[in-house]
């Protein structure tokens, strides 16, 4: 591990850790901050199969509508505290990669691309119709993020919006250390090579298939908790949290930071939000200047923004 | 008497059928013109909802200048004269790239044309009356027959023969027929190739302007008209089969009458069902009904 990457690790760390403190100096607030680590969370989940193995999954809204729904039914209808809802978020979020991963991991390019989106929709249509159990387009409401209860400590996580952060922060945490100890394992590494050139891996003798739904089902495990930590943030639910839209958001947030670097995600995340928060409340038409985004992002600076600064010294 | 008893029933099925027709119809040719710029570029077209859109409200705008058949002729070629120099001054200079950034610009694009048309032409669906004379039933019995929808089907027909035919019978459609097959080698027997993708994408663009003055008629503007249709349009596309026409204006119709029998026993599935055949599609048979074995991967 070189100084500059080390140097990057340790930025990031002290940024997040102060993140509310000098948040508040620069006249935002709180929930903006954890919004960020959540989104963060995400496109760093997507970039794991995105950037670490090259592929192209486009429906990744749908694992995180799903942890975010089962969560928030977990808590709602069974009276879940909420790390319980999370975990049973998580839960079905992976089976349900699981079993579309297996279907779809034939596919390559822009032809996975398309079969991720096409799949995602199904949850959005589902959450949409089945107005009893999940709200219909009005969303799911009713319900609100428990205080999480330690035994000797009660850490106040719904009325207090710093503790919050705190607690999103930590599972962010356990989050990343973990996606960080996959790269660097044998299985991160072949994935890495898959990446680089699928041909020659497959004539190594290593079963590609599984390997990309392996990584694919990882990669959604990870969304799907940000996705419980996106329900918990808002206390609310709705089908658009499912949608392809944010799906290809999520696809930005990971190009506009960088999908080469393992922080790239993040800080694309950190832009994103900050601009959706800035413009969305200043025009009604911000979806055209979010879309200028795209395109401008695309054209001028696809290799991100640590892919620029780092070039030369990432991996 | 049982054939009276039966009737209510058999109508409605029989109208909900015809209703799953004229939209597999819009479906189809939404995936058509996506087919045919996925196979031969590599893109996957996500603003052509958005250029749907567009043909959809410049034949409302027109209208009233040159009258319905006027816009009908009309509004396609300028939406695929847009097509044009957005090939050319965006997407071109990405073919040979990472597949992922002409996905991430047309999907960015697709945000920018709702969003302008929201802009231009309000938020609200707006009216758009075809002639008259075609909006009348045919017969009492079967009331849903209107002759627009006749002459819709007519003139999806007309369309999908005549892309048939320009991809059979022209140079132009040997050239993309085999740029489909191998663009490399088209491009060393001395074929310009940077113009062959560019009249491809006006093509497959100017098939969604005409969708869209088509889908004017029959299911009114609004800015998100052609964002509703482009999902389906995936799926055409992976029923049918990747790499054959046949096979996504097959898939197309096939969902299209699918979701409009689900309509019938089960209303709240009819947008799922579509994806569900999809997964069985992609279970049974990965290639889909009419797809070629190569194009798996």
């Amino acid at each position: 591990m070189n100084p500059r990457a080390r140097a990057l690790d340790a930025l990031v760390i002290v940024t997040l850790v102060t993140f509310p403190f000098w948040l508040a100096a620069i006249g935002s607030y709180t929930e903006l901050a954890t919004r960020v680590v959540v989104m963060g969370l995400a496109a760093m989940s997507l970039n794991f199969l995105l950037g670490y193995t090259g592929v192209l999954s486009f429906g990744h809204a749908a694992y995180f509508g799903l942890g975010g729904y089962g969560t928030a039914m977990a808590i709602k209808f069974f009276g879940f505290g909420s790390v319980p809802a999370m975990l049973f978020g998580m839960l079905v979020a992976t089976v349900a990669a699981i079993v579309i991963g297996a279907l779809i991991v034939r596919r390559r390019g822009v032809y996975f691309a398309m079969v991720t989106i096409a799949f995602g929709q199904v949850f959005y249509f589902i959450a949409f119709r089945w107005n009893q159990v999940t709200g219909g387009d009005d969303g799911l409401t009713g319900w609100s993020r428990q205080p999480i209860d330690f035994g000797v400590y009660k850490l106040d996580i719904a009325g207090n919006d710093k503790a919050f952060y705190y607690f999103v922060l930590c599972v962010f945490a356990l989050c990343v250390a973990a996606m960080a100890r996959l790269i660097h394992s044998p299985l991160g590494r072949s994935l890495v090579a898959i990446r680089e050139n699928e041909r020659r891996v497959r004539f190594l003798g290593l079963n590609i298939e599984s390997r990309i739904w392996l990584s694919f089902v990882i990669s959604c495990f990870f969304v799907s908790v940000a996705g419980g930590l996106y329900a918990l943030l808002n206390n609310f639910i709705d089908p658009r949290a499912l949608r392809f839209d944010l799906s290809g958001n999520f696809v930005i947030m990971a190009v506009m930071g960088g999908m080469r670097s393992f922080w790239g995600p993040l800080f694309g995340a950190a832009i994103f939000v900050a601009l959706q928060d800035y413009v969305s409340s200043h025009t009604e038409n911000w979806m055209f200047l979010i879309g200028l985004v795209f395109v401008l992002v695309v054209r001028f600076f696809p290799r991100g923004l640590l892919g620029v600064l780092t070039r030369g010294s990432a991996a | 008497m049982s054939a009276a008893i039966d009737r209510p029933m058999s109508q409605l099925i029989l109208f909900n059928v015809s209703n799953g027709l004229i939209v597999g119809a819009f479906y189809a040719l939404m995936a058509l013109g996506l087919s045919l710029i996925l196979n031969l570029s590599g893109v996957i077209n996500f603003a052509h909802g958005g250029f749907l859109a567009l043909g959809a409200y410049f034949a409302y705008s027109l209208t009233p200048f040159i009258g319905f058949w006027g816009a009908l002729i009309v509004a396609p070629i300028l939406v695929a004269a847009m097509g044009l120099v957005v090939e050319r001054f965006l997407i071109q200079p990405l073919y040979g790239t990472d597949p992922l950034y002409s996905l991430l610009l047309t999907f960015g694009l697709a945000y920018m044309i709702e969003d302008g048309t929201k802009y231009v032409w309000g938020a609200q669906s707006l009216p758009f009356q075809p002639p008259k004379w075609l909006l009348s039933p045919l017969s009492s019995e079967y009331f849903f027959l209107t002759g627009y929808r006749v002459f819709m089907i007519v003139i999806v027909f007309a369309a999908v023969a005549g892309l048939f035919g320009v991809l059979g019978y022209t140079r132009l459609g040997m050239r993309i027929r085999a740029g489909t097959r191998d663009l490399e080698t088209v491009s060393t027997l001395g074929v310009n190739t940077r113009v062959l993708r560019s009249l491809n994408f006006g093509l497959g663009v100017y098939i969604a302007g005409l969708a869209g003055v088509l889908a004017a008629g029959l299911l009114g503007l609004s800015p998100t008209i052609g964002a509703s249709l482009i999902m389906p349009s995936f799926v055409a596309i992976i029923v049918g089969g990747l790499g054959s026409l046949v096979g996504t204006l097959l898939g197309g119709m096939l969902i299209g009458v699918a979701s409009g029998l689900t309509a019938v026993y089960w209303p709240s599935a009819t947008e799922a069902v579509i994806y569900v055949m999809m997964g069985v599609v992609l279970m049974v048979r990965p290639r889909g009904l009419l797809g070629e074995e190569g194009r798996l991967h």
